[in-house]
């Protein structure tokens, strides 16, 4: 294990997370908040630290699969832990473990929060409001990539990082560079999302508003800067929010196919699916929430273009793994409920900002299975998985493979335990097991609301500590994809030569 | 620049790796995904998995921005069928690797013909290098510069030579001649020579001179260079081919052994006047036979590299003659370097080398041109030979009233056909070819020598 590389690395996050600090302080300096301070000492001690860790130089710059893995889960480990100080240091999250919640949530773009629903996100000071959006912009990218785009890290090997922390089977490169590619991909992340910012503007929000909403959507994060998330704005701000949640969630190589004019191309088998899924998603809610007469917030009756763009709305939101609301859907039929689940698990694409399975993921899973049945019928028969015309290497499918296990277990095991809290949550026992499944699905999948007392009215306060840490566990295996994780805490890792 | 490099192969690898960390953007083809995952992990570049033949795949690799495309697989008719089918899709200048001897003497009427911008043939270069070597046996490396006119000679100091606790400039005062010290290498080190610096035993020295200064200048310390009469071959390969063609109007007699009788049936063939000796280059008894231990020089260029360097280490043994070992792999060089085998070649350095001067050479600067460029010690100094432009900043001054960087030693001015070793007085003129030898590496400009 090369430890020169991994400190040096670990140096640059706090640089790097000193100079995200700027955002908020802005926030604080316009706003003219006493945070500020808060902030300021957050930067001195981040940017202390990471210059200590960049004193002498490694003895090697090599970055093998195993340096990668374990750099970035570090990382974002060290980037949460120091981003929750402002919390704790301006009061407005005094505990510790709620602090970490809260960052974790916004680097994983989950979106989940700890503030009590009673108390409201409006009374925060705006400069913490800013730092909650601010996290899910850096975090939806990624941190690392991030940093690649800047920093003439070690070339070739910088793909192992590249490859630990972006989302989905496979990662490609654009161009022969790493760092232009990371370049490439953050370019086209900033005009998105500045042409969110500017496309809200039009439609009357704040400039604060509209700032921190785009980082939120654009991140495909969740945070809101309303007490009731997105319900107070009118229809057009509501469709353009649904609009760029899906376009955060589509994989971004296609929007640089796109620039490069192969229109042929752009068109995956993986974007072809998840619009697919996506429509008919829309379609069912909406005719599901249409027919049975369900009312809305004010107390009528939904008509069908209402049902149309809140269905739109809370599909897109949660497939895309945000976790905006404009309407509690916990009010809706239970058929809705199964589909928004379902929809929880799928996840956006691979190599965009969203989280959950993916549906690359999920694509390999049902051609494999397809093979199988194929290969039960004709036992001799050769087939191979091919994605867009082309073989999928056996090494990915079986990283799938263990992938989904992988999944599964964390998923149950985290149930398991949390499920020992939710006697201390209000919703009783009718709703006692919606909520503790979708909230372990909400933090993995890195949604943010679930159902029942997580729902896009409730909060994740009522749990306690120890619940809390096992959400912070899920929500940053979910971000990585879980192997890094878990590699960083495997004593394999860390043995000599093993 | 964007390159495209077909074949993942030994070759291609180094190129993959010389060329981008030159500042290129490198994609690479090949058709075994292997070998491409292999070339991403040692350089920061693309790999496409295709057959670089089919346009397809030259469309996938970006060959319409491609500014240069190189085709060194295994298959020399492969290697000229990929670049006509890039020349036909992008516009971008092709370099082919052809390594079979059938085509040597086609090399130019298919580069013409064809539309080529060059041929490489890395086991001709290679025969080349070792020839020179065999005219100088003092010297472990040459490397012409200034088109033969002037060469950067690279020797070991032996055990009680005149040289050990000299300094380069006691040297100038006690044997004045017409070379310049450019660089000293001490175990893993490698300096830029200054004129306090010392020479110690088993210092590797490289000079410039021209091959007549060199001479006088080898004579004046008192280094025995008994010229090379009589060399034994191991290995029947190309190279042997090859060397046999450049070496057979010399007065140096060759005995060539391999264990392949159809290869030996053909060198016997070829070449008339070597005796080819058919059995195990690995039979001592054989060896001491053909006399082993009496040749002037002994060179091992089969295919394996453990072969190589254990014959050449038995042949260090029992002769004091001139050794010259070919190996493929660089990976373990650091090793190979403590063997002390005199002069260790690797054909795929040479021609990448070769290739990445090309590159160097093509790209057009504002002051001067890259004509030349050679490592004089691989990844730590480079010698690079400039043509000096009209408009150059450097024109003018003298040299000792120039700025220079750190570790930076202009070793030789050629002015018409004069060859001139620099002093502080001297200056440069438009059209001068310039030496520079420094420790930065991939040097686009003269001005960048400059502070």
């Amino acid at each position: 294990m090369n430890f020169g590389i991994i400190k040096r690395t670990v140096g640059w996050i706090l640089l790097f997370e000193a100079a995200f600090f700027l955002v908020p302080l802005i926030a604080a300096a316009i706003y003219w908040e006493a945070e500020f301070f808060a902030f300021l000492i957050c930067m001195g001690i981040c940017a202390a630290l990471g210059g200590l860790c960049l004193i002498g130089k490694p003895k090697s710059d090599k970055i093998y699969a195993k340096e990668g893995f374990v750099i970035t889960a570090l990382c974002w480990i060290v980037l949460s832990a120091f981003g929750a100080l402002p919390f704790v240091l301006a009061g407005t999250i005094p505990n510790y473990i709620d602090a970490l919640f809260e960052t974790v949530s916004g680097f994983t773009t989950t979106g989940a929060t700890v503030i009590d629903p009673e108390v409201g996100v409006e009374s925060l000071p705006k400069c913490i409001l800013m730092w909650r959006s601010f996290t899910h912009w850096v975090g939806g990218m990624g941190v690392l990539v991030f940093i690649m785009a800047f920093l003439p890290l070690s070339g070739a090997r910088n793909m192992h990082i590249m490859k630990a922390e972006s989302p989905g089977p496979t990662v490609g490169k654009l161009v022969p560079r790493v760092r232009k590619t990371a370049a490439i991909l953050y370019g086209i992340y900033g005009v998105l999302t500045l042409v969110q910012i500017i496309m809200l503007l039009c439609g009357g929000m704040s400039l604060f508003d509209a700032i921190n909403t785009a980082f939120a959507t654009a991140g495909t994060g969740g945070f809101s800067v309303k007490n009731d998330g997105l319900i107070g704005y009118n229809s057009y701000i509501q469709i353009v929010v649904t609009v760029f949640m899906l376009i955060f969630s589509i994989n971004f190589n296609s929007y640089y196919l796109l620039i490069r004019r192969k229109w042929k191309e752009v068109l995956t088998e993986e974007v072809k699916w998840f619009l697919i899924i996506v429509a008919s998603a829309i379609l069912a809610v909406t005719l599901n929430v249409f027919f049975t007469e369900t009312v809305n917030a004010v107390g009528d009756k939904m008509s069908f273009g209402e049902a149309l763009k809140h269905a739109a709305f809370s599909v897109a939101s949660v497939v895309s793994t945000t976790g905006f609301a404009t309407e509690d859907f916990n009010t809706w039929p239970v058929f809705s409920h199964i589909i928004l689940v379902g929809m929880m698990f799928i996840g956006a694409c691979a190599g965009s900002t969203g989280g959950g399975i993916k549906v690359s993921r999920l694509l390999l899973l049902g051609k494999s299975t397809s093979n199988e049945i194929g290969k039960m019928l004709h036992p001799k028969r050769v087939k191979r998985i091919t994605m867009d015309g082309r073989a999928v290497d056996d090494e990915v499918v079986r990283s799938v493979y263990g992938y989904m296990i992988a999944y599964v277990i964390i998923f149950v095991a985290s149930l398991a335990i949390i499920s020992l809290d939710l006697g201390n949550l209000t919703h009783g026992d009718s709703g006692a097991f919606a909520t503790g499944f979708t909230a372990v699905a909400a933090t993995f999948n890195n949604i943010g609301p679930g159902f029942g007392a997580v729902g896009p009215t409730g909060s994740f306060t009522d749990f306690s500590w120890w619940s809390k840490l096992v959400f912070i566990f899920d929500m940053l295996a979910g971000r990585l994809e879980i192997f890094p994780m878990l590699i960083l805490f495997a004593p394999m890792t860390w043995k000599k030569c093993a | 620049m964007n390159v495209i490099i077909v074949g993942c192969g030994r070759v291609g690898q180094t190129l993959a790796e010389k060329l981008n960390s030159d500042g290129n953007e490198v994609t690479v083809i090949d058709m075994s995904t292997d070998k491409v995952n292999e070339t991403m992990e040692l350089a920061d570049v693309m790999g496409v998995v295709g057959n670089g033949a089919t346009h397809t795949t030259l469309r996938e690799a970006g060959i319409k921005s491609a500014d240069l495309f190189i085709a060194v697989t295994n298959s020399d008719e492969l290697n000229l069928l990929c670049c006509m089918i890039a020349k036909k899709e992008g516009d971008c200048k092709t370099i082919a690797r052809l390594k079979s001897p059938e085509y040597s003497d086609e090399m130019e009427y298919i580069r013409t013909e064809l539309g080529l911008a060059m041929v490489i043939n890395p086991e001709y270069a290679t025969a080349e290098e070792i020839a020179r070597v065999l005219r100088f046996p003092s010297a472990i490396k040459i490397e012409p510069f200034a088109k033969g006119k002037v060469e950067i000679i690279k020797f070991k100091i032996p055990e009680n030579s005149v040289l050990i606790g000299m300094s380069v400039k006691d040297l100038m005062i006690k044997h004045p001649s017409e070379v310049l010290v450019c660089t000293i290498e001490r175990g893993d080190e490698a300096y830029i020579a200054k004129g306090d610096s010392v020479f110690q035993e088993k210092d590797v020295v490289s000079i410039v001179a021209s091959p007549k200064n060199a001479n006088d200048f080898f004579r004046k310390i008192r280094r025995k260079d008994p010229s090379v009469h009589s060399a034994m071959i191991i290995g029947g390969g190309a190279i042997t081919h090859y060397l046999c063609e450049i070496l057979e109007k010399s007065s140096i007699s060759l005995k060539i052994i391999d264990r392949d009788e159809s290869v030996c049936m053909e060198l016997a063939e070829a070449f008339p006047k070597c005796s080819v000796i058919c059995g195990k280059p690995t039979d001592k008894e054989l060896l001491a036979e053909e006399g082993v231990a009496s040749a002037d020089a002994f060179l091992t260029l089969t295919n394996s590299d453990e072969e190589n360097i254990l014959l050449s280490l038995f042949a260090k043994e029992v002769n004091d003659g001139k050794l010259v070992t070919k190996i493929k792999r660089t990976d373990y060089d650091s090793v190979i370097k403590r063997l002390e085998l005199d002069t260790v070649i690797c054909p795929k350095n040479i021609t990448a080398d070769t290739i990445v001067r090309y590159v160097r050479s093509t790209k057009n600067t504002k002051g001067s041109n890259i004509e030349t460029m050679y490592n004089i010690i691989e990844d730590k100094v480079e010698a690079s030979e400039f043509i000096i432009k009209e408009n150059s900043e450097i024109i003018g001054t003298p040299l000792s009233q120039l700025r220079f960087k750190p570790d930076v030693l202009v070793a030789c001015i050629t002015r018409a056909d004069k060859v001139i070793i620099p002093r502080g007085n001297d200056v440069i003129m438009a059209g001068d070819a310039v030496v520079v030898v420094t420790k930065m590496l991939g040097l686009h400009d003269i001005v960048d020598v400059l502070r």
